[in-house]
Protein backbone atom coordinates (compact mmCIF):
# COMPACT_ATOMS: atom_id res chain seq x y z
CA UNK A 1 0.00 0.00 0.00
CA UNK A 2 1.11 3.41 -0.67
CA UNK A 3 1.63 6.14 1.20
CA UNK A 4 -0.63 8.50 -0.75
CA UNK A 5 -3.79 5.58 -0.01
CA UNK A 6 -2.65 6.00 3.65
CA UNK A 7 -2.29 9.17 4.05
CA UNK A 8 -5.76 9.08 1.96
CA UNK A 9 -7.69 6.76 4.55
CA UNK A 10 -6.46 8.59 7.17
CA UNK A 11 -7.35 12.49 6.36
CA UNK A 12 -10.92 10.88 5.03
CA UNK A 13 -11.10 9.25 8.71
CA UNK A 14 -10.42 12.78 10.40
CA UNK A 15 -13.23 14.01 8.37
CA UNK A 16 -15.58 11.83 9.64
CA UNK A 17 -15.00 11.64 12.67
CA UNK A 18 -15.38 14.98 13.02
CA UNK A 19 -18.33 14.94 11.38
CA UNK A 20 -19.89 12.01 13.37
CA UNK A 21 -19.08 14.28 16.47
CA UNK A 22 -21.14 17.07 15.44
CA UNK A 23 -23.69 14.99 13.95
CA UNK A 24 -24.18 13.30 17.31
CA UNK A 25 -23.91 16.81 19.13
CA UNK A 26 -20.64 16.20 20.81
CA UNK A 27 -19.38 19.49 19.87
CA UNK A 28 -20.55 22.80 19.72
CA UNK A 29 -20.61 24.71 16.61
CA UNK A 30 -17.67 26.73 17.00
CA UNK A 31 -14.85 23.91 17.50
CA UNK A 32 -16.92 22.14 15.12
CA UNK A 33 -16.69 24.80 12.09
CA UNK A 34 -12.61 24.93 13.26
CA UNK A 35 -12.02 21.52 12.50
CA UNK A 36 -13.96 20.98 9.30
CA UNK A 37 -11.78 23.42 8.10
CA UNK A 38 -8.63 21.63 8.86
CA UNK A 39 -10.29 18.28 8.09
CA UNK A 40 -11.06 19.65 4.67
CA UNK A 41 -7.46 21.51 4.18
CA UNK A 42 -5.89 18.24 5.33
CA UNK A 43 -7.89 16.38 2.73
CA UNK A 44 -7.19 18.48 0.14
CA UNK A 45 -3.22 18.79 1.16
CA UNK A 46 -3.38 14.71 0.92
CA UNK A 47 -5.48 14.58 -2.41
CA UNK A 48 -3.05 17.18 -4.27
CA UNK A 49 0.30 16.78 -3.07
CA UNK A 50 2.27 18.84 -5.45
CA UNK A 51 0.08 21.55 -4.09
CA UNK A 52 2.30 21.94 -0.66
CA UNK A 53 5.13 22.21 -2.96
CA UNK A 54 3.98 25.12 -4.62
CA UNK A 55 2.62 26.58 -1.69
CA UNK A 56 6.48 26.31 0.12
CA UNK A 57 8.24 27.86 -3.09
CA UNK A 58 6.03 30.63 -2.49
CA UNK A 59 6.45 30.72 0.83
CA UNK A 60 10.41 30.10 0.49
CA UNK A 61 10.59 27.41 2.71
CA UNK A 62 12.65 24.88 0.93
CA UNK A 63 11.31 21.21 2.15
CA UNK A 64 7.61 21.22 1.68
CA UNK A 65 7.05 19.44 4.62
CA UNK A 66 8.77 21.90 7.07
CA UNK A 67 6.04 24.12 6.40
CA UNK A 68 3.56 21.97 7.15
CA UNK A 69 5.26 21.39 10.68
CA UNK A 70 4.83 25.39 10.88
CA UNK A 71 1.83 25.85 10.07
CA UNK A 72 0.15 22.46 12.18
CA UNK A 73 2.82 24.02 15.29
CA UNK A 74 1.70 27.53 15.32
CA UNK A 75 -2.41 26.55 15.11
CA UNK A 76 -1.85 23.75 17.81
CA UNK A 77 -0.29 26.44 19.96
CA UNK A 78 -3.09 28.42 19.21
CA UNK A 79 -5.80 26.17 19.96
CA UNK A 80 -4.06 25.05 23.45
CA UNK A 81 -4.18 28.58 24.32
CA UNK A 82 -7.70 28.99 23.41
CA UNK A 83 -8.56 26.14 25.47
CA UNK A 84 -6.75 26.97 28.58
CA UNK A 85 -8.84 30.72 28.00
CA UNK A 86 -11.89 28.54 27.82
CA UNK A 87 -11.13 26.66 30.95
CA UNK A 88 -9.94 29.94 33.06
CA UNK A 89 -13.90 31.14 32.00
CA UNK A 90 -15.42 27.84 33.02
CA UNK A 91 -13.47 27.26 36.60
CA UNK A 92 -14.52 30.97 37.03
CA UNK A 93 -18.18 30.69 36.30
CA UNK A 94 -18.26 27.12 38.10
CA UNK A 95 -16.75 28.95 41.43
CA UNK A 96 -19.26 31.61 40.86
CA UNK A 97 -22.21 28.86 41.01
CA UNK A 98 -20.42 27.25 44.18
CA UNK A 99 -20.50 30.30 45.91
CA UNK A 100 -23.93 31.30 45.32
CA UNK A 101 -25.43 27.86 45.51
CA UNK A 102 -23.65 27.33 49.44
CA UNK A 103 -24.95 31.15 50.56
CA UNK A 104 -28.71 29.78 48.64
CA UNK A 105 -28.88 26.85 50.36
CA UNK A 106 -27.55 28.59 53.76
CA UNK A 107 -30.08 31.20 53.24
CA UNK A 108 -33.19 28.58 52.79
CA UNK A 109 -32.18 26.60 55.93
CA UNK A 110 -32.21 29.47 57.79
CA UNK A 111 -35.04 30.69 56.20
CA UNK A 112 -37.15 27.09 56.76
CA UNK A 113 -35.81 27.35 60.25
CA UNK A 114 -37.29 30.66 61.01
CA UNK A 115 -41.07 29.50 59.49
CA UNK A 116 -41.12 26.23 61.44
CA UNK A 117 -39.67 27.48 64.56
CA UNK A 118 -42.68 29.24 64.96
CA UNK A 119 -42.94 33.39 65.71
CA UNK A 120 -41.08 33.28 68.70
CA UNK A 121 -38.41 30.37 67.76
CA UNK A 122 -34.92 31.25 67.61
CA UNK A 123 -33.42 30.42 64.71
CA UNK B 1 -32.70 39.91 57.91
CA UNK B 2 -34.59 39.76 61.51
CA UNK B 3 -33.99 41.95 64.14
CA UNK B 4 -31.39 39.83 65.87
CA UNK B 5 -28.73 41.20 64.56
CA UNK B 6 -27.94 43.71 66.53
CA UNK B 7 -24.38 43.95 64.91
CA UNK B 8 -23.20 44.56 61.69
CA UNK B 9 -20.35 41.98 61.69
CA UNK B 10 -19.95 39.35 60.08
CA UNK B 11 -16.99 36.86 60.86
CA UNK B 12 -15.63 34.62 58.35
CA UNK B 13 -13.91 31.73 59.17
CA UNK B 14 -12.50 29.68 56.14
CA UNK B 15 -12.45 25.83 57.35
CA UNK B 16 -11.23 22.91 55.08
CA UNK B 17 -10.69 19.63 57.32
CA UNK B 18 -10.91 21.75 60.75
CA UNK B 19 -13.40 19.26 62.59
CA UNK B 20 -10.67 19.14 65.71
CA UNK B 21 -10.40 23.22 66.02
CA UNK B 22 -13.65 24.53 64.36
CA UNK B 23 -15.79 24.72 67.58
CA UNK B 24 -13.53 26.06 70.02
CA UNK B 25 -13.03 28.89 67.08
CA UNK B 26 -16.57 29.87 66.96
CA UNK B 27 -16.69 29.72 70.30
CA UNK B 28 -13.55 32.21 71.15
CA UNK B 29 -14.99 34.36 68.72
CA UNK B 30 -18.54 34.51 69.94
CA UNK B 31 -16.88 35.58 73.37
CA UNK B 32 -14.95 38.17 71.97
CA UNK B 33 -17.22 39.87 69.69
CA UNK B 34 -20.95 38.46 70.97
CA UNK B 35 -22.48 41.16 68.67
CA UNK B 36 -21.26 39.63 65.51
CA UNK B 37 -22.28 37.02 63.64
CA UNK B 38 -19.98 33.84 62.72
CA UNK B 39 -20.10 32.42 58.89
CA UNK B 40 -17.45 29.21 58.93
CA UNK B 41 -17.68 28.72 55.40
CA UNK B 42 -16.78 24.94 54.46
CA UNK B 43 -13.89 24.54 51.78
CA UNK B 44 -15.67 20.79 50.60
CA UNK B 45 -14.17 19.30 53.89
CA UNK B 46 -14.48 15.83 54.23
CA UNK B 47 -14.50 15.23 57.82
CA UNK B 48 -17.37 16.91 60.38
CA UNK B 49 -16.31 20.24 60.02
CA UNK B 50 -19.94 21.25 59.30
CA UNK B 51 -21.63 19.50 62.23
CA UNK B 52 -18.82 21.27 64.40
CA UNK B 53 -19.46 24.41 63.32
CA UNK B 54 -22.79 23.84 63.15
CA UNK B 55 -23.20 22.83 67.14
CA UNK B 56 -20.77 25.58 68.34
CA UNK B 57 -23.48 27.63 66.70
CA UNK B 58 -22.06 29.42 64.04
CA UNK B 59 -24.07 29.86 60.45
CA UNK B 60 -22.20 27.35 57.94
CA UNK B 61 -22.12 28.07 53.94
CA UNK B 62 -21.28 24.89 52.77
CA UNK B 63 -19.11 24.44 48.92
CA UNK B 64 -19.64 21.67 47.39
CA UNK B 65 -15.80 21.30 46.36
CA UNK B 66 -12.84 22.98 47.29
CA UNK B 67 -12.48 25.86 46.06
CA UNK B 68 -9.32 27.04 48.36
CA UNK B 69 -9.07 30.04 50.73
CA UNK B 70 -9.46 32.99 48.35
CA UNK B 71 -12.94 31.37 47.07
CA UNK B 72 -14.25 30.56 50.71
CA UNK B 73 -13.63 33.89 51.54
CA UNK B 74 -15.09 35.21 48.52
CA UNK B 75 -18.07 33.47 49.12
CA UNK B 76 -17.87 34.51 53.08
CA UNK B 77 -17.71 38.68 51.08
CA UNK B 78 -20.74 37.85 49.21
CA UNK B 79 -23.06 36.60 51.36
CA UNK B 80 -21.77 39.42 53.89
CA UNK B 81 -23.05 41.77 51.00
CA UNK B 82 -26.14 40.27 50.26
CA UNK B 83 -26.75 40.36 54.33
CA UNK B 84 -26.10 43.98 54.64
CA UNK B 85 -23.20 43.56 57.01
CA UNK B 86 -20.53 46.80 57.04
CA UNK B 87 -17.90 44.52 58.47
CA UNK B 88 -16.30 41.25 57.41
CA UNK B 89 -12.99 39.88 59.66
CA UNK B 90 -11.00 36.54 58.33
CA UNK B 91 -10.17 34.44 60.92
CA UNK B 92 -8.43 30.90 60.25
CA UNK B 93 -10.75 27.82 61.91
CA UNK B 94 -6.96 26.65 63.19
CA UNK B 95 -6.79 28.54 66.23
CA UNK B 96 -3.51 30.79 64.93
CA UNK B 97 -5.42 33.95 65.19
CA UNK B 98 -6.64 35.27 68.59
CA UNK B 99 -10.21 36.31 68.71
CA UNK B 100 -10.01 38.41 71.46
CA UNK B 101 -7.82 40.76 69.07
CA UNK B 102 -10.94 41.41 66.80
CA UNK B 103 -12.27 44.13 68.49
CA UNK B 104 -8.83 46.11 67.78
CA UNK B 105 -8.92 45.43 63.90
CA UNK B 106 -12.27 46.23 64.20
CA UNK B 107 -11.18 49.87 65.72
CA UNK B 108 -8.97 49.91 63.00
CA UNK B 109 -11.73 50.66 60.46
CA UNK B 110 -12.64 53.80 61.42
CA UNK B 111 -9.78 55.05 59.67
CA UNK B 112 -9.10 52.48 56.96
CA UNK B 113 -10.99 50.27 54.67
CA UNK B 114 -8.97 47.10 55.38
CA UNK B 115 -7.25 46.38 58.49
CA UNK B 116 -4.67 43.57 58.74
CA UNK B 117 -3.39 41.88 62.08
CA UNK B 118 -0.04 41.77 61.29
CA UNK B 119 2.05 38.96 63.19
CA UNK B 120 5.25 40.13 63.69
CA UNK B 121 4.61 44.04 64.71
CA UNK B 122 5.73 44.51 68.45
CA UNK B 123 3.59 41.61 69.53
CA UNK B 124 3.98 37.56 69.88
CA UNK B 125 7.03 35.56 68.86
CA UNK B 126 6.02 34.42 65.50
CA UNK B 127 8.66 33.91 63.30
CA UNK B 128 9.96 32.72 59.80
CA UNK B 129 13.51 32.51 57.82
CA UNK B 130 15.15 31.54 55.25
CA UNK B 131 13.26 32.14 51.23
CA UNK B 132 9.75 32.47 52.97
CA UNK B 133 11.08 35.35 55.08
CA UNK B 134 13.23 37.45 52.05
CA UNK B 135 9.56 37.13 50.24
CA UNK B 136 7.69 38.05 53.38
CA UNK B 137 10.07 41.26 53.21
CA UNK B 138 10.51 42.01 49.87
CA UNK B 139 6.40 42.04 49.75
CA UNK B 140 5.74 43.93 52.90
CA UNK B 141 8.27 46.81 50.98
CA UNK B 142 6.61 46.57 47.97
CA UNK B 143 2.93 46.66 49.03
CA UNK B 144 3.78 49.36 51.88
CA UNK B 145 5.19 51.35 49.05
CA UNK B 146 1.49 51.45 47.34
CA UNK B 147 -0.13 51.91 50.72
CA UNK B 148 1.79 54.84 51.82
CA UNK B 149 2.24 53.13 54.83
CA UNK B 150 4.03 50.85 56.75
CA UNK B 151 2.66 47.57 56.48
CA UNK B 152 5.31 44.28 57.60
CA UNK B 153 3.12 41.58 57.31
CA UNK B 154 1.12 41.60 54.07
CA UNK B 155 0.90 37.75 53.88
CA UNK B 156 -1.79 37.60 57.19
CA UNK B 157 -4.53 36.02 56.58
CA UNK B 158 -6.52 38.05 60.08
CA UNK B 159 -8.24 41.03 58.16
CA UNK B 160 -11.03 43.03 58.56
CA UNK B 161 -12.61 44.30 55.45
CA UNK B 162 -14.84 47.52 55.41
CA UNK B 163 -18.08 48.56 53.52
CA UNK B 164 -16.04 50.19 50.99
CA UNK B 165 -13.74 47.21 50.03
CA UNK B 166 -16.09 44.70 50.74
CA UNK B 167 -18.32 44.93 47.29
CA UNK B 168 -14.92 44.66 45.49
CA UNK B 169 -13.93 41.88 47.43
CA UNK B 170 -17.27 39.90 47.05
CA UNK B 171 -16.86 40.63 43.42
CA UNK B 172 -12.99 40.50 42.63
CA UNK B 173 -11.47 38.20 45.39
CA UNK B 174 -8.94 36.83 44.25
CA UNK B 175 -9.12 33.33 44.07
CA UNK B 176 -5.47 31.48 43.02
CA UNK B 177 -2.53 30.20 45.00
CA UNK B 178 -1.55 33.83 47.33
CA UNK B 179 -4.24 36.21 45.62
CA UNK B 180 -5.94 36.40 48.40
CA UNK B 181 -3.57 37.68 50.67
CA UNK B 182 -1.27 39.59 48.44
CA UNK B 183 -3.15 40.01 45.31
CA UNK B 184 -6.73 41.51 47.32
CA UNK B 185 -4.39 44.00 48.54
CA UNK B 186 -3.19 45.23 45.51
CA UNK B 187 -6.46 45.62 44.16
CA UNK B 188 -7.56 47.09 46.99
CA UNK B 189 -4.79 49.38 47.05
CA UNK B 190 -5.84 50.07 43.25
CA UNK B 191 -8.98 50.86 43.67
CA UNK B 192 -8.29 53.33 46.78
CA UNK B 193 -8.93 51.69 49.26
CA UNK B 194 -6.89 52.83 52.73
CA UNK B 195 -5.03 49.42 53.98
CA UNK B 196 -3.42 49.54 57.97
CA UNK B 197 -2.40 47.28 60.42
CA UNK B 198 -2.16 46.81 63.50
CA UNK B 199 -0.07 44.03 65.95
CA UNK B 200 -1.38 40.81 66.19
CA UNK B 201 -0.53 37.78 68.35
CA UNK B 202 0.13 34.16 66.58
CA UNK B 203 -0.98 31.18 68.31
CA UNK B 204 0.12 27.89 67.88
CA UNK B 205 -2.19 26.00 65.50
CA UNK B 206 -4.73 23.97 67.53
CA UNK B 207 -4.66 20.84 65.00
CA UNK B 208 -3.31 20.12 61.63
CA UNK B 209 0.15 20.35 60.09
CA UNK B 210 2.14 23.58 59.27
CA UNK B 211 4.31 22.75 55.91
CA UNK B 212 7.68 24.10 56.30
CA UNK B 213 10.44 22.88 54.37
CA UNK B 214 13.29 24.67 52.92
CA UNK B 215 12.50 23.77 49.33
CA UNK B 216 8.58 24.78 50.05
CA UNK B 217 10.02 28.10 50.97
CA UNK B 218 11.62 28.63 48.22
CA UNK B 219 8.47 27.69 45.69
CA UNK B 220 6.12 29.76 48.09
CA UNK B 221 9.35 32.87 47.40
CA UNK B 222 8.55 32.40 43.37
CA UNK B 223 5.19 32.10 43.71
CA UNK B 224 4.72 35.14 45.69
CA UNK B 225 6.63 37.05 43.67
CA UNK B 226 4.15 36.18 40.47
CA UNK B 227 1.71 36.60 42.64
CA UNK B 228 2.67 40.36 43.07
CA UNK B 229 3.58 41.50 39.71
CA UNK B 230 0.39 39.88 38.55
CA UNK B 231 -1.67 41.67 41.04
CA UNK B 232 0.33 44.79 40.16
CA UNK B 233 0.22 44.56 36.07
CA UNK B 234 -3.36 42.92 36.05
CA UNK B 235 -6.48 44.97 34.79
CA UNK B 236 -9.00 45.18 37.49
CA UNK B 237 -12.39 46.33 36.95
CA UNK B 238 -12.61 48.92 39.90
CA UNK B 239 -15.54 50.49 39.13
CA UNK B 240 -17.94 47.94 41.04
CA UNK B 241 -21.54 48.94 41.66
CA UNK B 242 -22.65 48.68 44.79
CA UNK B 243 -25.02 45.77 44.93
CA UNK B 244 -28.13 46.23 46.20
CA UNK B 245 -28.28 44.41 49.74
CA UNK B 246 -31.34 41.96 49.73
CA UNK B 247 -32.08 42.31 53.53
CA UNK B 248 -33.03 45.17 56.08
CA UNK B 249 -31.87 48.82 55.28
CA UNK B 250 -28.49 49.79 56.73
CA UNK B 251 -29.67 51.27 60.40
CA UNK B 252 -26.67 50.20 62.36
CA UNK B 253 -24.26 51.69 59.59
CA UNK B 254 -22.14 53.98 62.07
CA UNK B 255 -21.79 51.43 64.95
CA UNK B 256 -18.16 50.11 64.04
CA UNK B 257 -16.74 53.08 63.93
CA UNK B 258 -16.58 54.16 67.54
Amino acid sequence: MSAYIVALIGSVLILLGIFELLRRRQLSEKYAVLWLVVGVTLLVVTIFPGLLGVLSRAAGVEIASNLLFFVAIVFLVGVALHLSWEVSRLEDETRKLAEDLAILRLDVDEHVKRTTSGPDGKS
Amino acid sequence: MSNEFSGRALIVVPAWNEEAAVAETVREIYAAVPAADVLVVDDGSSDRTVECAREAGALVLELPFNLGVGGAMRAGFRYALRHNYDVAVQVDADGQHDPSEIPDLLAGLAHADIVIGARFAERGAYQVRGPRKWAMVVLSKVLSLLAKTRLTDTTSGFKATGRRALPLFAEHYPVEYLGDTIESLVIALRSGCVVTQVPAHMRPRRAGNPSHSPWKATVYLFRAGFALLLALVRRWDTTVKQAVPMAAPPAAEKRMSS
